[in-house]
């Protein structure tokens, strides 16, 4: 049963119809979810007793963050299925992925050395969590020039698939590299064993943003991935019903 | 913001810019390949008709 519904949804005419009926049961609770977060974050989190309003700053990084590494995990995967199964559908998901992971993981950067500049006295440091984070917005960038340098769309698929499962070994290194090495990076205070080391009212907020985040990022990839179907069927019979229902 | 106005709201700020811009981007990017497809399309009814 799982697996007639794993090869139904790779179905290119089923993918496209499918993708365009649920964009909107993700895009709207994610606006909802952000919305709620950004009230509760901006407006009803108190000050943080050490670093002020200026932890304020973690309620678009650390979501940030979290969909440059769950993108990735997404564009991995998809990468894998569609090497294996050989499934165009998987390598369309993989593509889109990438350019939405490198906005994202840029922006971690930037606005982690926004928070950086008045908590640490620097924008950068070579910190093992910094440097794992850029060596990821290198992989997304490596990716999308790999496909962008090889014409046959079968080929490129296979060769950034290859570049993408490799490139998942840093997914775990990022995640750990604040408990593995010494750095100047605070501590996981919510993805970690146990309780969250956060109080509530400051917790709550940061979670409408992580589920809000990616909500968000299931309807971006979705719409992206619907154009990359369509670019990679040029001439199949399906695309013209299809184009008529949209 | 207690003083730590100018790292907070351009971080805000820079985070809008990123969502809206993808969001344009991936919707101008579905457009455009639909755009093409019924191209081909009406190309293809053309020849066929021809």
């Amino acid at each position: 049963m799982a697996w007639v519904w794993f090869h139904r949804f790779g179905s290119p005419p089923h993918f496209y119809r499918l993708a365009r009926r649920l964009v909107p049961w993700f895009a709207w609770p994610a606006l909802l979810l952000c919305l709620a977060g950004l009230i509760g974050g901006l407006g009803l989190a108190p000050p943080d007793y050490q670093q002020g309003d200026g932890f304020r700053i973690i309620y678009v990084h650390a979501p940030a963050a979290w969909l440059s590494l769950m993108v990735y995990v997404v564009m991995a995967t998809s990468a894998a299925v569609g090497l294996i199964w050989r499934m165009n559908v998987a390598h369309a998901v993989a593509a889109s992925c990438a350019p939405i992971g490198a906005s994202f993981t840029a922006l971690a950067l930037i606005t982690g050395m926004l928070w950086g500049r008045p908590m640490w006295g620097t924008y950068w440091e070579w910190d093992p969590r910094l440097t794992s984070e850029l060596i990821l917005l290198f992989l997304y960038l490596g990716y999308m020039g790999l496909r962008n340098a090889i014409d046959d769309v079968p080929r490129a698929d296979r060769a950034s698939a290859v570049l993408a499962i490799v490139g998942v070994v840093n997914v775990p290194i990022i995640h750990y590299s604040v408990i593995w090495w010494n750095s100047l990076h605070q501590a996981p205070s919510v993805m970690k064993f146990g309780r969250p080391t956060m109080p509530a009212s400051m917790l709550l907020p940061l979670l409408c943003m992580l589920l809000g985040f990616s909500l968000y990022f299931v309807a971006l990839l979705l719409t992206r991935a619907r154009g990359e179907v369509l670019r990679r069927e040029r001439n199949a019979r399906w695309i013209a019903a299809a184009l008529e229902e949209s | 913001m207690g003083g730590y106005a100018r790292y907070v709201w351009p971080c805000y700020a820079l985070s809008a810019l990123v969502i809206g811009l993808n969001i344009l981007w991936a919707r101008r990017s579905l457009r455009l390949a639909q755009l093409d497809a019924r191209r081909r399309m009406a190309a293809l009814a053309t020849a066929v008709a021809s």
